[in-house]
């Protein structure tokens, strides 16, 4: 009885993840398929990821992408990092309020914070690159701060005093004390605001105006013609490169983990 | 310098580029071509065509999110039986697709959902006939739910995973089956998890446009695509901004809705 | 005739090839408050736990009214637990805490509410109904978390160290309370501490613990009075524990001088442990002892002075009312009657135990 329900749910599991990866797999597969059509496979290639690097167009979008990930997921961090330890500063009312605020961009629907910031944006500037950065540090941002909130409500504030107590000046205690501890909640908090970046079409669609596209919106516009086997192969490789990145820092960390807990003794 | 000011820079963002947008988006949708007045643009939701379309992604939005807590619910509780011990790795699984892009996912399923797509073929394998769901409903739903069911199962399994082990241990102690324990100890300590897994799947499933587009086969219209269409086509931004404040508020109704059920049922289903 | 409520016969129980629990055999009586008592890691939870069906163990049978419980669920058994962290739902007021077991075996409404009045009133908490377990101390929590487990009328209670989280002076009260409660509705009782003091007061009978082994097993009082081994002697109380040399029935040589005990049946030289309780240890003027030493410490304790002498080269610690000088050499004294001698550990195992 116990044996057959925990197989049931390990084909439970499996099912679930082969839900989520089927078109990645899929994706990839295409990218080495030596035929422009979608359905039927033609033998295996390497052409596509030889041709991506010659295409100046996708090469271009790759670099507006990364560009934008990068750009606002560092400027998200640094304002929110600051952000959310001066909310947490602030007396219960202001809290609450400027908490609620901050959650708009994640509640409200992408379809209309990029609609609301488009129109605002075409009163005073030419949509283009920095239209669409402010965009995606926006709607980063709350990402941000909702990880490093957790973190600064755990911290441990005596032991800051302390250090100021043995005669730390202030930016001394908060990158020896305060920042180690907060560390994690930061990290994880550039990452997701990078994942959001990279992976959002919506906002960049609205606010991007004619002449920029990153990979979404250039694949976007492609769906008609038909999308470049060459698109398959760049996304399988930026893929690939998350996954070994993942992978590396998952399995580092795991292992520092297990060790701090064999430490311990069991009771 | 105290601390609270260092949220100075964040709160001028937020005025910036939250608020006043929203302020923005809200005057054009309460204004015509002439600037003046006017209720028509907010009321244009009631137009057969917008009503039909908001109806339909509603049933859409429901149906999505229904079937992604009913999937949702039994993968965290096995997730939280491995014992991995590593909630990063489970994120991870959750996280890692969104780095394939977006759009090339969707034309995935639209891919393998196709009349002579993988997923025909195997059921014609299996000796049956093909199935013909592509540009239908059911490949919109199967897509929405793709892509929205890692925001259901990452909140719900965080909370199963908070419940303390004790507390499921002492529940058993006082006489509560497995059935017992999962509806008196596990569902309700799961909630808060639940309504953040609803908010993050209802929203967006009511509110997308691009999945409707790629897998209804420019057939189906959720209230998203007259949204897009009214920017992107015709040209109507006061139509466009009247619909999504409508959309908006709607939204805002349903969770609302949503929220008061869940927090009133809390005391009977309980019991 | 004596009625063995729960028999445990020959468990034993291991967590990643670290032995537990080795061949553990233990039978309690009806109504009896036991005590599993040993130092953390000692076994004597995954033991409870074992009794109440969160574990399985390895190897052995456990025996519930006579009847193999081995596999039971801990939901099939009606046994019930207080845990060390009290462990109630947080989602749920103190009424419908205390409720839970009982609605689950549907019970009546009125019978219920009948039930947790009574609970509340065995507990010292009438009134707390309402209330919800957060607004809760922990010593008021740990009532409801007893208050939960006995309406459900168990044949047997577990207690897991459910006093270890709280302060001195509240875990005094709980103890009384808890030995009133048992008193009350009779059920047997099976405790389990480190603390040695909380094993004394309060149980019928003792079981000390230590490396998953049963050390020693009997009433407070012939624990504390005649420990078997040298670890129960030390886990129990202060003692002193020295060398001798069992010289003949009755004499012992400790540090070359001949003391009169009253334990016989040792082989002749053979080398024990001498145990002698720091209050059996008399101090007097220099010259009038068995031996003499010079005071290195005195501490007051509060109703006593602990006295620290080093005769030779050992030391001894003694307790008394009055108080010599440090520095002053005295004289050390101990009646026959007070000496316990115990064998010296033989094998592998005996020689773990006294760690």
């Amino acid at each position: 009885m116990v044996r057959w329900k925990r197989v049931l749910s390990k084909v439970y599991l499996a099912l679930i993840f082969l839900f989520l990866y089927l078109p990645i797999l899929m994706l990839i597969v295409l990218s080495f398929n030596n035929s422009r059509s979608r359905v039927t496979w033609g033998g295996f290639t390497l052409n596509w990821y030889v041709r991506l690097f010659s295409d100046s167009r996708i090469l271009d979008a790759l670099r507006t992408t990364l560009a934008l990930g990068i750009g606002s997921a560092a400027i998200a961090t640094l304002i929110g990092t600051l952000g959310a330890m001066g909310i947490q500063a602030m007396k219960r009312r202001n809290y609450q309020i400027v908490m609620a605020v901050t959650n708009i961009p994640v509640l409200n629907a992408d379809i209309v914070t990029g609609i609301a910031m488009m129109l605002w944006f075409v009163r005073f500037m030419p949509l283009g690159f920095s239209s669409v950065l402010i965009g995606h540090v926006t709607f980063s941002i709350p990402y941000v701060i909702l990880s490093v909130m957790p973190k600064l409500r755990q911290l441990n504030l005596s032991i800051y005093e302390a250090a100021r107590d043995l005669g730390a000046n202030g930016v001394y205690a908060f990158g020896k004390i305060i920042l180690p501890q907060i560390w994690t909640g930061i990290l994880s908090g550039f990452f997701m605001a990078l994942t959001m970046s990279m992976d959002d079409f919506v906002i960049t669609y609205f606010t991007k105006g004619a002449g920029v596209n990153t990979l979404s919106t250039m694949i976007y516009g492609e769906i008609r013609k038909g999308i470049k086997p060459e698109m398959y192969a760049l996304s399988t490789l930026i893929f690939a490169v998350v996954l070994i990145i993942l992978l590396c820092t998952n399995f580092l960390s795991g292992r520092g983990k297990e060790a701090a807990e064999k430490k311990q003794p069991a009771d | 310098m105290k601390r609270k000011y260092w949220a100075a820079p964040y709160l001028v963002w937020v005025v910036g580029f939250v608020v006043l947008p929203l302020i923005t988006i809200g005057v054009s949708a309460m204004t015509d071509d002439q600037g003046h007045f006017t209720w028509e643009n907010l009321l244009s939701i009631g137009d057969p065509i917008n009503r039909q379309a908001l109806l339909f992604s509603l049933a859409i939005a429901l149906g999505c999110t229904v079937i992604c807590i009913l999937l949702a619910y039994p993968a965290a509780m096995i997730l939280r039986s491995l014992r991995l011990n590593k909630r990063g790795f489970a994120i991870l699984i959750m996280i890692l697709p969104m780095w394939m892009n977006f759009i090339l996912r969707i034309l995935a399923w639209q891919m393998i959902l196709s009349p002579n797509g993988v997923l025909n073929f195997l059921i014609g394998k299996l000796g049956a006939g093909p199935l013909q769901i592509s540009n239908s409903w059911i490949a919109l739903m199967i897509g929405s739910v793709y892509d929205f069911l890692p925001f259901m199962i990452l909140p719900v399994f965080n909370a199963i995973s908070d419940i303390d082990e004790d507390t499921i241990e002492a529940a058993r102690d006082l006489g509560a089956n497995d059935r017992a324990v999962f509806w008196k100890v596990i569902l309700p300590l799961s909630a808060p998890g639940m309504i953040s897994g609803i908010i993050m799947v209802f929203v967006p499933a009511m509110t997308s446009f691009v999945i409707a587009d790629i897998l209804g086969g420019g057939k189906i219209q959720l209230i998203g695509n007259i949204i897009e269409q009214e920017f992107t086509k015709s040209m109507n931004w006061h139509a466009g901004s009247g619909l999504s404040i409508s959309l908006m508020i709607f939204v805002l109704i349903s969770l609302a809705f949503t929220m008061k059920n869940d927090l009133k049922d809390k005391g009977t289903t309980i019991w | 005739m004596e009625e063995h409520i729960l028999e445990l016969n020959r468990i034993s129980k291991s967590f990643d090839g670290k032995m537990i629990i080795k061949d553990l055999n233990l039978k309690i009586e009806k109504n009896e408050f036991i005590t599993l008592l040993g130092p953390s890691g000692c076994g004597k939870s995954t033991t409870l736990r074992i009794i109440g069906g969160f574990e399985k163990p390895d190897t052995g049978t456990v025996l519930f009214h006579g009847k193999d419980i081995t596999g039971l669920a801990p939901d099939k058994r009606n046994i019930n637990t207080v845990f060390q962290k009290y462990s109630l739902f947080p989602h749920m007021n103190v009424e419908e805490n205390i409720a839970f077991g009982l609605k689950l075996k549907k019970k009546s409404k009125a019978y219920i509410q009948d039930k947790i009045r009574y609970a509340l009133k065995l507990v010292n908490l009438e009134g707390f109904e309402k209330r919800e377990t957060t607004s809760l101390s922990g010593g008021q929590q740990q009532r409801i978390a007893i208050a939960r487990a006995i309406v459900n009328e168990p044949d047997l209670l577990l207690l897991d160290e459910p006093l270890g989280a709280l302060d001195l002076k509240l875990r005094k009260d709980m103890q009384r309370e808890l030995i009133n409660i048992k008193k009350e509705v009779g059920i047997t009782f099976i405790y389990v501490t480190h603390d040695q003091e909380e094993a004394l007061t309060m149980s019928d009978k003792i079981v000390v613990m230590n490396k998953g082994i049963i050390q020693q097993m009997g009433t407070s009082k012939s624990i504390y009075d005649e420990p078997q081994n040298a670890f129960v002697a030390d886990f129990i109380g202060e003692s002193n524990i020295v060398d001798g040399v069992m010289l003949e029935d009755r004499v012992v040589s400790i540090s070359g001088v001949k003391v009169e005990c009253v334990d016989e049946g040792f082989g002749t030289d053979e080398p024990v442990d001498v145990v002698i309780r720091p209050e059996d240890l008399e101090i007097r003027e220099a010259g009038k002892g068995y031996f003499d030493g010079t005071v290195i410490s005195v501490l007051f304790q509060g109703a006593y002075y602990e006295i620290k002498i080093r005769v030779a080269d050992t030391d001894w610690i003694s307790q008394s009312v009055t108080a010599p000088r440090a520095g002053e050499t005295v004289g050390l004294y101990v009646l026959p009657d007070n000496i316990q001698i115990m064998h010296k550990p033989r094998s592998e195992d005996a020689e773990v135990v006294r760690e």
